[in-house]
């Protein structure tokens, strides 16, 4: 073991262990809001795949998101007793569902008309979404009641904040080393090297349309996994999360936090998410915070391109 | 055969024509929005996302002015030369530090913009729907309908607005500065053309376009915060179908896609019928994805 690898390690440890206690820690206010910092963390983890890997900007993963959230919703009110498991599988089928068909059409573009096709796609589910009342409820969207945490004949117990805030963190975690190990894979390079010079890459002779329709679903699965998780956190599932300030939320959450890192994007959702609140605890519920925010963003566009943590990013990817 | 001709027989003519000056009235429009957005794209290489919050402004602000004023089209005109110097406003405080940087990077900032102009649009005029009383009262006789004299009036303005800024690009000096700084910007700027400020003038002249359009479409709709992201939306759709950068062909695809969407709306609700534009996409993207009125490269 190198010493990089020692240091990256023992901090990775260092960061679950605190995130381990803190629901134990922190009034149940403040778990539920790092719970939910960790839901959307995954979500824009999911994108920084697209983003910081391959060089594709999504302003459509709130299809995904919302796809895995009714998804599990569906499996959640089609089934009883209803069962976790099933609903995350059902989640994670739709989100892919999605991901296929925007990547297999919005992959024949790139720059700035991948981002635009996405952002049309999404639009086409939020559509849909929201006019198909008879099954997804359409403006009111559906709820459901939250699933207990099961393992088939041997365990079965109720979610409680902790308990639901560690399910979480596990998915969460899994999520993040399974993603950093599909950027270091082979897979991975060849996604890298799209962004850097997409022509020499298919001059080298590797099919650049398939890998990126690859990645885009990959990326959209994570999507999902975050809608169903923020599902059953909430248990409900409303078409405002398939609309398009979701997409533009989760792009913030990668600029604020550091493209191409994978857990910049955490910090960022977990930054927004703080300054969120807390201008809303200072200027009141009323407060249009999303006009400071957007000055915020823009002079990090401006003045710190790389986001909170791009100083790390070599040292994160090594 | 029989229901091929019972088919023919009960078709709606009437209905039909009545969604084709429908179709062409917000499809021009659509147009006006559009070429403002495929300007600011052609000239900068910037996809401007705030450009439906510019639209949407440019309502509200002629909200603003014909209730002080009690003159729509003065209203009009102070509303467009306000977004226009709104936009100049913007441009430079955002996207001037950005030149020369990945063209990612003015999406984000523009989607920034569109963020803060949407929430200060929430902020200062409420969640409570506005709307403008229509300046043209008189109505024509169309089959069993009373149609708004104002609607063609906005058709016409329309294309006076798109013609009159074709010949400002074809003739006028800014218009050649404009087209030098696209064909070759170092080349320009060596010729002794203020690139920086061309900049600037496109993206106001963008603006008041998007302005221009909001007025005029304020009495044929309501007008919310919102409304921006329907219309920047369409204006996409439109200027991939078009083929970007591509005035004639932006003009073309908003006629086309706005007739689709109002004979759509004879058989299935307005919010469904959206989802034809959608298809038209779908299959602009998959035959010739560099769209419909540019030769696609072999």
């Amino acid at each position: 073991m190198s010493r990089h690898d020692k240091i990256y390690w023992s901090g990775f440890c260092v960061v679950m262990a605190v995130l381990i206690a803190a629901p134990l820690i922190l009034p149940i206010f403040w778990a539920k809001f790092l719970t939910e910092i960790l839901i959307w963390g995954l979500l824009a983890m999911s994108s920084d795949l697209l983003i910081g890997y391959t060089g594709m900007v999504s302003f459509g993963h709130s299809a995904f998101f919302g796809l895995g959230m009714y998804g599990a919703a569906g499996a959640l009110l089609h089934t009883s007793p209803p069962n976790l498991w099933l609903a995350i599988l059902a989640g994670l089928a739709g989100a892919a569902g999605a991901a296929l068909f925007v990547a297999y059409f919005s992959t024949r573009l790139r720059d700035i008309y991948f981002a635009i096709t996405t952002l049309i796609f999404s639009q086409i589910f939020y559509v849909i979404i929201f006019t198909w009342t008879a099954v997804t409820g359409g403006e009111n969207g559906l709820i459901f009641t939250r699933p207990h945490f099961s393992i088939p004949f041997l365990y079965d117990v109720r979610f409680t904040t902790t308990t639901m805030h560690w399910f979480v963190l596990a998915l969460v975690a899994g999520s993040y080393l399974l993603l950093r190990r599909i950027t270091r894979s082979p897979f991975g390079m060849v996604l890298q090297s799209i962004r850097e010079n997409e022509a020499r890459t298919r001059a080298i002779g590797y099919p650049v349309q398939r890998y990126k329709i690859v990645s885009v679903m990959l990326s959209g699965i994570f999507a999902g996994l975050a809608g169903v998780l923020y599902g059953v956190q909430n248990e409900f599932a409303a078409p405002d999360f398939v609309f398009f300030v979701t997409s533009g939320d989760t792009v913030i959450f990668n600029v604020l936090g550091g493209i191409g890192t994978l857990v910049g994007p955490i910090v960022g959702a977990g930054f927004f998410q703080l300054l969120r609140e807390l201008l809303s605890r200072i200027f009141g519920d009323q407060f249009p915070y999303l006009i400071p925010l957007g000055v915020v963003f823009i002079m990090m566009i401006i003045f710190l391109p790389q986001g909170l943590l791009g100083f790390a990013k070599r040292w994160l990817n090594r | 055969m029989q229901p091929v001709v019972q088919f023919f027989q009960s078709f709606p003519l009437d209905l039909l024509l009545i969604q084709t000056v429908n179709g062409i009235v917000t499809g021009l429009i659509l147009a006006l929005v559009a070429s403002g957005l495929t300007l600011i794209f052609g000239i900068m290489d910037v996809v401007n996302f705030a450009h439906g919050e510019l639209f949407m402004m440019g309502a509200y602000l002629g909200v603003v002015v014909l209730a002080t004023t009690g003159n729509f089209w003065l209203a009009l005109v102070i509303a467009v030369l306000m977004v226009a110097i709104l936009g100049a406003a913007l441009q430079i405080l955002t996207l001037r530090p950005l030149i020369g940087r990945d063209p990612l990077n003015t999406i984000l900032a523009t989607f920034g913009i569109s963020l803060i102009l949407q929430n200060f649009a929430l902020w200062e005029f409420g969640p409570v729907s506005r709307k403008i009383e229509e300046p043209i009262g008189t109505y024509f006789t169309l089959f069993y309908l009373q149609y708004p004299w104002y609607r063609i009036v906005i058709a016409v303005l329309s294309v006076a607005m798109i013609g009159g800024f074709w010949l400002f690009l074809k003739y006028s000096k800014f218009g050649i500065w404009i087209r030098a700084t696209t064909q070759d910007r170092v080349m320009a700027e060596a010729m002794g053309i203020p690139v920086g400020w061309v900049y600037t003038g496109v993206f106001a002249l963008g603006a008041a376009m998007a302005g221009a359009s909001g007025v005029l479409f304020g009495p044929l709709g309501s007008i919310n915060h919102t409304m921006g992201l329907d219309w920047v939306l369409k204006a996409f759709i439109v200027v991939v179908v078009g083929g970007m950068g591509n005035l004639g062909g932006s003009v073309a695809a908003a006629i086309f896609i706005s007739l689709l969407e109002a004979y759509a709306s004879i058989w299935v609700s307005p919010s469904q019928a959206v989802i034809v534009s959608f298809v038209v996409l779908i299959l602009t993207l998959l035959f010739r994805p560099t769209g419909l009125f540019v030769a696609t490269p072999k």
